[in-house]
């Protein structure tokens, strides 16, 4: 949580220093300030690889769809924008338990290095209404999150990675 | 039965159906299974039963003095255990690597040491009770140690429980945690179980 927070105040401050550029994108985290060239890579969360199943297929939605993840993927160092990086995401929601292999599915970053992946809504299980996301298996080291929805009625949750080569 | 035993009975029989009532129309367990469920609602009963357990042990109930309170009071006691190990066995086979988490102090929710550290408590007061004719422990050291870890109990789940998102409605959920807190304080004042503490300074201080 507390990197997801960083590195959305990374973002904003850097996008008030570009504003003008950011205006023109319109999309998250994509610029490469220079107050980005020691960016830190994001560190796995606890309890993040929880019920993770390797290998989640590429869809295009898992089940019915109506929750967006969304989020971006960068390097560590530059904060250069990752494409093509295959991110895996899962959680309990009103489909599934995050056991069930079809509550899992995977998305690729586009050449801006964000992801979005449609879902069910996601449901507060164990106590928090959470959400598990991966990058694992590809050049760069390997990374499980947790991130938390501020409400469980929100219909949107952003996670973003920096990955550091393995 | 008087006006007031009858109103004390149905006031504890109302704190504890109406979150329970609440939880049962909870829109979350349309998106679990059986398990999950009972294991949610084991927790539930188990609060319910630390309500309980303390108004058992002052005397408090209408109708069941200290004597006869205190044999409920076990019975009790031995079903809280039932229900603590329904719910972890139930999330556990619900979700094995968040409940393995919590068991070892390494989750990310922040409520689900309290709760460990309440479950702990609950399993050390029942082992202590059963072993307590055989150590032979003197009744004031009993009740010393016995209502210190009730307290670690009460507040060990009162946080466990409001710090959770689950099926129990908010509202009712803090007036049982409140009620539950409540319950032990007046035991605690009416058994003064610190007395030994005190006695041993008054020694010393010999007034």
């Amino acid at each position: 949580m507390t990197q997801h927070h960083a590195t959305r105040r990374d973002f904003i401050s850097a996008s008030t220093a570009v504003a003008g550029v950011t205006f023109v994108t319109g999309t998250a985290g994509l610029l490469v300030p220079a107050s980005a060239q020691n960016l830190a890579p994001t560190p796995t969360m606890r309890g993040g690889a929880n019920n993770y199943l390797a290998g989640a297929p590429v869809v295009n939605r898992i089940g019915g769809g109506g929750f967006m993840m969304s989020g971006t993927v960068r390097r560590a160092g530059d904060g250069a924008p990752l494409s093509g990086i295959r991110i895996q995401i899962w959680a309990h929601t009103t489909e599934g338990y995050e056991s069930d292999r079809h509550s899992h599915g995977a998305t690729l970053t586009g050449a801006d290095g964000t992801f979005r992946l449609e879902m069910p809504q996601i449901v507060p299980a164990f106590g928090q209404a959470h959400a598990h996301l991966a990058y694992d298996g590809g050049p760069f080291k390997t990374v499980f999150l947790r991130p938390l929805m501020a409400s469980s009625k929100d219909k949107s949750l952003s996670a973003n990675f920096v990955l550091e080569p393995a | 039965m008087s006006i007031r035993a009858v109103l004390i009975w149905a006031g504890l029989a109302t704190a504890i159906a109406v979150p329970i009532a609440i939880a049962a129309t909870s829109p979350l367990l349309a998106y679990r299974g059986p398990v999950y469920i009972a294991a949610g609602f084991a927790g539930i009963i188990a609060m319910a039963l630390v309500l309980v357990q303390p108004l058992l042990a002052g005397g408090s109930l209408p109708g069941l003095p200290t004597r006869p309170g205190r044999r409920v009071h076990r019975w009790i006691g031995a079903l809280l255990v039932a229900m603590v190990v329904a719910h972890v066995a139930g999330l556990w086979l619900t979700s094995a690597p968040d409940v393995i988490d919590a068991l070892l102090f390494d989750s990310p929710t922040p409520f689900s040491a309290w709760g460990v550290v309440a479950m702990w408590a609950i399993f050390a007061t029942a082992l202590l009770a059963a072993l307590r004719g055989r150590l032979r422990i003197a009744p004031r050291v009993w009740r010393l140690g016995h209502t210190t870890l009730a307290v670690v109990i009460v507040i060990g789940s009162v946080v466990h429980a409001l710090l959770i998102e689950g099926a129990m409605g908010n509202v009712s959920k803090v007036v049982l945690c409140v009620l539950v807190v409540a319950a032990m304080a007046k035991v605690l004042v009416v058994l003064r179980p610190w007395a030994l503490l005190t006695r041993q300074r008054q020694g010393v201080r010999s007034d």
